[in-house]
């Protein structure tokens, strides 16, 4: 099935400079939908309110973490099948394994560049 | 009915023991209390002499280590840590941030005015362009890592003010009198100060009115 590039597009970091830069890049890929939020609350409460296909989402955010917004999805009847990519500069093992567990589509670790960006969309969404 | 004799070692023992009590029912005489009063009482104040004079040695040395200790603390001038050179870090360090957050806005702003010109181009150059803003996007990541980072050398620079503060009250006011700092002796070096926080410097303005 075709990827939908004009599905709505939730990235949520809070850094203005981390959020235009994946959306920048995303618009690069051909996305035309991405809204932004500053922390997993602000997230949610977008989520529930609109129609999502994909969230990208930081893990280090105040008050609520990316960890916490994964597991408030993956809780959510409605949200639970959108597809979780977690973009941050928590790189240990544990991290990956907890977000894992907790139930992220993928996971990429800062700094990365637009190919890393196209390659996890690509095993999250298929080939676009 | 058989008589039973006890063995002839067991009746030797039995004498040691009954001579034994004799000796020990005998009153013994009141030279003899004292001798051994006297004995035991010098020897008793002869062992606390020793181990107090050992004890009061370790004090001693104790106290000493303290007074060093503060006057080395004392020396380091830990109110300027707290009060001033912490603070001032932090600040910087906070505007390192501000600023760099700034310059790689400034750099995006200008990636999207190029990424409008390359829209415009003809397709293979407009691709080159385009792959460029990119590239400059994808460099644009570090302002992010580096604001984590700093914040985080921010956090430890604040534990370590506390520590100091808690060890100030620990040690009281003895503390509170640091040495005189010498003066810089070299006048140019009184005047590096590097970069101002935002607005502490002068403007290129102010400057300007000078030389007019």
């Amino acid at each position: 099935m075709a990827v939908d590039m004009n599905m709505n597009i939730l990235i949520v970091d809070d850094y203005k400079t981390m959020l235009r830069i994946i959306s920048n890049l995303l618009k690069q890929l051909g996305f035309k939908n991405i809204e932004e939020a500053t922390d997993g609350s602000e997230a949610l409460r977008k989520l529930r309110e609109g129609h999502f296909g994909l969230v990208i989402s930081d893990w280090n955010m105040a008050p609520m973490t990316g960890l916490q917004l994964l597991k408030e999805v993956r809780a959510d009847a409605k949200l639970k099948p959108l597809p979780f990519i977690m973009v941050t500069a928590e790189s240990k093992t544990e991290n990956v394994v907890e977000a894992k567990t907790a139930g992220v589509s993928n996971y990429i670790v800062k700094p990365f560049n637009a190919e890393t960006l196209k390659t996890k969309l690509v095993s999250v969404l298929g080939q676009f | 009915m058989v008589k039973l004799t006890p063995p002839a070692h067991q009746t030797g023992l039995q004498q040691q023991i009954g001579a034994a009590l004799a000796e020990a029912r005998e009153p013994l005489s009141r030279d003899q209390v004292s001798e051994i009063i006297r004995q035991v009482m010098g020897s008793v104040e002869g062992d606390i002499a020793a181990t107090d004079a050992k004890f009061y040695r370790e004090i001693e040395a104790l106290a000493r280590y303290i007074r060093t200790a503060k006057l080395e603390i004392a020396a380091i001038r830990p109110k300027d840590i707290t009060s001033e050179h912490i603070p001032t870090a932090t600040d910087q360090l906070d505007a390192v941030v501000g600023s760099t957050e700034e310059a790689t806005n400034k750099i995006m702003d200008e990636c999207d005015v190029i990424s409008a010109i390359a829209g415009g181009l003809p397709p293979e150059q407009g691709e080159k362009l385009t792959a460029s803003v990119t590239r400059i996007f994808e460099a644009c990541n570090f302002q992010d890592l580096t604001g984590q980072r700093i914040t985080k050398v921010v956090g430890a620079l604040k534990h370590i003010e506390q520590k100091i503060a808690s060890l100030m009250v620990a040690l009281g006011e003895e503390i509170g009198a640091p040495p005189p700092v010498p003066e810089e002796s070299d006048p140019e070096k009184k005047l590096l100060n590097g970069p101002q926080m935002p607005g502490q410097g002068v403007s290129q303005d102010d400057i300007d009115r000078l030389f007019d």
